[in-house]
């Protein structure tokens, strides 16, 4: 159900987005969106729940390309870089100590837009 | 018709309520006002909490609370029997309380009472452990409650909500006897997701435990008003 209020934001900021651009006289072709894996937002249903909430608006044609960011976490001890995994506690695999750092996985980001004008 | 173009924004998804967040934060710091932010899974005691906390810090500080429910006004009407300010949000479908949500109640809460004499803001989210860890709403420390009827895994199958936490509750306590459950594997689930987060264990039947969690909510308070 979160999806839908991630859909809501996400269309709020490309309505802001496109106040700046003249919004009459362009057309989204793509929201380039980073998803960390450690967040809430399964992709494809953020995709799908997308795809329904802009039918008949002026962002109907626009796809949404995802690009999963990878969860990563840095060992305390040795800084090693690893993928933490819930199977052993996303511990570090290198030095077997608890998730203290995340270097990636926590984005929910519009990276880009790809557009044309009229 | 023109090439296409592609405008390289990299802006955070949900930056209008991380926005808002940050005004509802400016607000509560202007008022000298400490907010957390309760979540749990619907049914792990928060309102149980807040009633018997409510009571206890009633002799040291005042308190008001915005209770977030998806349909019903009922933990609301509880908690106003303890005669504070209370101010319901009713979220409707939406399974967590947003910024914007917050910055109403906390209009609302502005025309009952003048928020400058309030040491505390207690938030109560909407029973859920999926979305409320990512809605900031401007809340200075985050405490998630963990009920040990809901299983030792909930840290590692909900990791965001508690990762996110500053203070991790493990509440209903007084049903350990009762119960086959390993709280030294809750308590390693729980390091393994957040090795900061404290933790304290509580039940609102025997009231263990309260001692540590007014304690740490003074410090809070007091640390946050020098």
């Amino acid at each position: 159900m979160h999806e839908v209020d991630m859909t809501k934001c996400l269309i709020l900021s490309m309505e802001e987005w496109a106040e700046k651009k003249n919004k009459e006289k362009i057309i989204v072709e793509k929201i380039n969106l980073k998803i960390g894996e450690f967040t809430c937002v399964e992709p494809i249903s953020l995709i799908n729940t997308f795809n329904a909430a802009v039918l008949g608006s002026w962002l109907d044609s626009s796809e949404i390309t995802i690009e999963k960011i990878p969860f990563e976490g840095k060992c305390s001890k040795c800084n090693r870089s690893y993928f933490p995994k819930k199977e052993n506690g996303y511990k570090s695999p290198c030095c077997n100590l608890n998730l203290e750092e995340i270097i990636s996985g926590r984005e929910l980001k519009i990276a880009s837009i790809d557009f044309k004008e009229k | 018709m023109h090439l296409p173009i592609s405008d390289k924004i990299e802006l955070n998804i949900l930056h209008q309520n991380s926005h808002q967040a940050e005004k509802n934060k400016i607000k509560f710091n202007n008022y000298n006002l400490l907010c957390l932010n309760i979540m749990s899974s619907p049914g792990a005691g928060k309102t149980r909490l807040l009633e018997i906390t409510l009571e206890d810090l009633s002799t040291e500080f005042q308190s008001a609370v915005l209770e977030g429910d998806m349909t019903t006004n009922l933990d609301a009407a509880r908690l106003e029997k303890l005669n504070i300010p209370v101010v319901p949000i009713t979220t409707g479908r939406a399974c967590h309380l947003d910024a914007n949500m917050v910055s109403g109640g906390l209009k609302l809460l502005e025309k009952k009472i003048n928020p400058h004499i309030l040491d505390i803001l207690l938030v109560e989210n909407v029973g859920n452990l999926v979305c409320p860890a990512e809605f900031e709403i401007g809340e200075h420390f985050k405490v998630a409650l963990l009920s040990i009827t809901e299983g030792e895994d909930k840290p590692l199958k909900y990791p965001i909500m508690f990762r996110e936490a500053d203070l991790i509750l493990i509440t209903k306590v007084d049903l350990l006897p009762h119960l086959n459950f390993d709280i030294n594997e809750l308590k390693s689930n729980i390091s393994s997701t957040n090795p900061k987060a404290d933790v304290i264990e509580i039940s609102s039947i025997t009231k263990s435990g309260f001692d540590l969690w007014q304690k740490w909510i003074s410090k809070k308070i007091q640390k946050f008003k020098k």
